[in-house]
């Protein structure tokens, strides 16, 4: 019961920290917000003429951030490997599984 | 699903899906969409094609040669296209520092090597979505067979 009672205050305190650092959070779509620094300003202006692609998502994602565009395929790739790797039954090992299973 | 209706309908829409996956990988520097969009519309043509007519078909229509090709080569590809910017003494991955003839905007080949690392992926997508699928379809059939 102590244990219990203890647990409940100390995820009371940790959920009362994370209130705490919510409320400092900046009100949400302020154009003043430290969200919108220069990054998206030099995206917004300098997209077009920088990588002459209109569409803006594909000039950041396949320009900019190219390298983590990368990575996002090797993720992919990952991913087949191992739903592959998991389930495919090669036709032969099946074959031979079952003979044992027959013995 | 063998129903007669579905497979005539499938055969007049699923390869003009296919070629409109293409069509949004192609103009994924112009248009909405992308290749991560226009690789699973590509993957979703063969899937349907395969739910509707059996996995069997949906094999002889891609065969394990490209599958695995594809899948093998798309991130390759893109690293091949990365390797441009360090054969031209700049960061991998470098487009308009490469010296890359980057076109006019709106035009097709535009924007560089937006447009062949694009390609890649959407190659990249398709492979798996349809790998994946097809991996799941067969070891069902060989379980209920």
């Amino acid at each position: 019961m102590i244990k219990k009672l203890l647990v409940l205050l100390i995820v009371l305190a940790t959920a009362w920290v994370g209130l705490l650092a919510i409320a400092e959070l900046p009100p949400y779509g302020m154009p003043d917000n430290p969200v919108h620094n220069q990054v998206s300003e030099r995206y917004i202006n300098d997209a077009l003429e920088e990588t002459r692609a209109m569409n803006m998502v594909t000039a950041i994602v396949l320009d900019y951030r190219a390298y983590d565009t990368m990575f996002e395929t090797i993720v992919l790739f990952t991913a087949a490997l191992a739903v592959v790797i998991t389930l495919k039954t090669d036709k032969k090992e099946l074959g031979d599984g079952e003979e044992e299973g027959g013995r | 699903m063998r129903d007669f209706i579905l497979k005539r309908v499938a055969a007049v829409i699923l390869p003009f899906v296919c070629v409109y996956g293409f069509y949004v990988i192609f103009h994924g520097h112009i248009s909405a969409g992308g290749s991560f969009a226009g690789g699973i519309i590509v993957g979703l043509s063969y899937i349907a094609f395969s739910t509707i007519y059996g996995i069997k078909k949906g094999r002889a229509k891609m065969p394990d040669k490209v599958l695995t090709w594809a899948e093998s080569f798309g991130t390759l590809w893109y690293g091949i296209m990365g390797m441009v910017g360090i054969s031209r003494g700049v960061p991998f991955l470098a487009n308009k520092l490469a010296g890359v003839d980057l076109g006019v905007p709106g035009a097709l080949f535009s924007g560089g090597l937006i447009f062949y690392i694009g390609l890649g992926v959407g190659i990249r997508v398709a492979s798996t979505m349809i790998t994946i699928f097809f991996t799941l379809m067969e070891d069902d059939r060989e379980n209920a067979a």
